[in-house]
């Protein structure tokens, strides 16, 4: 238990310094969000409806972006191997992994998120609603997307595939997360329906991504 | 590579040579009769002879999701079992797959648009299709991104199995988005049970395209193991050219 949580906290003080690079998610996450007003035009009302699907979009976007580094640096410098060969399970060291990735870049997103809604004129409740449902979605997306993080790092092959490879696999969350939050926003659907089954995929994928991570990298490292 | 992994291959390649033949007569022989069944079937008294597209239709959509069941069961062979066939059955099926799904989206849109006035609605049916179609893609794009087949073969096997998990979820995920969007406006088949006369050809279909999966894929499977040998006799011949030449440079021995 003291390996994993000295793996933990060797992740997240490497994303958090110099070189790591993990609050760059946020900026993009900025970035994006910046950019629709250009692409749609400034009419506040407009921004207001498409303002969680906006979020949700550059939410996910930014937490794809940051994702190949899960595994690339580690496996550059051999640290990778060692933690293969390691005496915690390889399964619980994904989890482990991921759980730091996802407190360095996921949950800074979602600490941007009422500053963004500002921008996007969205008012008190709905910005609470969309942070809420990102609290519990981003897991589900870093969780799963680390399986495509495994795969790219044993191909040697990063970038666009893994992109290809995750994006379908996010559709669910998407779905869940927007639906949730326009439930909270306008109705007349209840919250807790859509919500309950977020945190569920939540769940599911932390069961679900550690164990194919942990198959690819086990079978593909030679 | 072992001479008992060569075994397996050898025999698969001598049994299908057999069978290939008999597959094939037997998928033309079944789908001439679907064919005709279909052609002379009655009319639908609100959809007109548009209704035969589902002939075609209905059959590709099953096996679109079929394939991904055997690239499954395949993909447990090579992850448990390493079999050596098994990854050759998994890369021969996803180009396969993938035609059958492309197929169920363009004939679904050709239906679509007599019936709905559109080629395309984001309906819950169209749009889980053509995320199917996107991972199939994908996998396809897996295949391709390693030369090495036993390296890609694992991760594609891993890909494949989640999803597999996935799927489900997001057919359910779609079918609650679309719901939510879209009020049912839809013009459905469902509801009432097919009739006898529709269902009897739709049977012969779905039998004759399955057919038409099993002869294509032990084709497939046939190539691509032909296909790794002469890439395995490359590879020796030019192991062999470099080690005549060897001795005198060994810097260029690859480590």
């Amino acid at each position: 238990m003291t390996a994993l949580a000295a793996l933990i906290r060797r992740d997240i003080r490497i994303a958090l310094r110099v070189g790591g690079g993990a609050l760059i998610g946020v900026l993009f996450f900025l970035t994006v969000v910046v950019l629709m007003p250009f692409a749609v035009g400034p009419d506040l009302a407009l921004l207001t409806r498409l303002g969680p699907a906006i979020l949700w979009l550059g939410a996910l976007l930014a937490s794809l972006l940051t994702l190949d580094r899960l595994f690339m640096a580690d496996h550059e410098d051999g640290s990778l191997d060692l933690i293969v060969m390691g005496r915690v399970p390889l399964e619980l060291a994904c989890a482990g992994k991921a759980l730091a990735h996802w407190l360095a870049a996921g949950l800074p997103l979602v600490v941007a998120t009422p500053v963004l809604g500002l921008l996007l004129n969205l008012d008190l409740l709905a910005t609470a609603a969309v942070a809420l449902t990102l609290l519990a979605g981003t897991p589900a997306l870093t969780f799963t997307g680390m399986i495509g993080a495994a795969l790219a790092v044993t191909l040697h092959r990063g970038g666009l595939l893994l992109a290809v490879l995750v994006l379908p696999l996010s559709i669910p969350v998407l779905i869940f997360g927007v639906a949730a939050s326009e439930a909270a926003i306008a109705g007349p659907l209840s919250f807790g329906a859509p919500f309950s089954i977020l945190c569920a995929l939540s769940l599911v994928s932390f069961v679900v991504g550690p164990f194919a991570a942990a198959a690819s990298l086990r079978h593909g490292l030679d | 590579m072992k001479l008992s992994d060569l075994a397996n291959p050898t025999r698969f390649l001598s049994l299908t040579g057999r069978l290939l033949p008999y597959l094939a007569a037997a998928t033309a022989i079944v789908l001439l009769i679907g064919l005709y069944l279909s052609a002379t079937a009655p009319d639908d008294y609100q959809q007109g002879a548009t209704v035969k597209i589902m002939f075609i239709h209905v059959p590709n959509a099953w096996l679109s999701m079929f394939v991904w069941a055997v690239m499954s069961a395949a993909a447990l062979g090579t992850l448990v079992w390493r079999h050596p066939l098994a990854d050759v059955a998994a890369k021969a099926a996803a180009p396969i797959g993938a035609s059958f799904t492309f197929l169920a989206l363009v004939t679904g849109s050709l239906w679509g648009r007599p019936m709905w006035g559109t080629y395309w609605e984001w309906d819950a049916r169209l749009t889980s299709v053509l995320i199917l179609f996107l991972m199939y893609l994908g996998l396809m794009a897996l295949w391709r991104a390693v030369e090495d087949p036993s390296r890609a073969a694992r991760a594609a096997a891993v890909l494949t199995l989640v999803g597999a998990l996935n799927l489900p979820i997001i057919k359910f995920s779609v079918d609650w988005w679309n719901t939510l969007h879209q009020p049912a406006s839809v013009f459905r088949m469902g509801g009432s049970t097919l009739d006898r006369a529709f269902l009897i050809p739709l049977l012969v279909m779905a039998v004759g395209f399955t057919l038409l999966f099993v002869t294509l894929h032990l084709a497939a499977m046939r190539n691509e193991i032909l296909r790794r040998r002469v890439r395995a006799l490359q590879m020796m011949q030019a192991r062999a050219s470099a080690s005549e030449l060897g001795p005198a440079s060994p810097a260029s021995q690859p480590a």
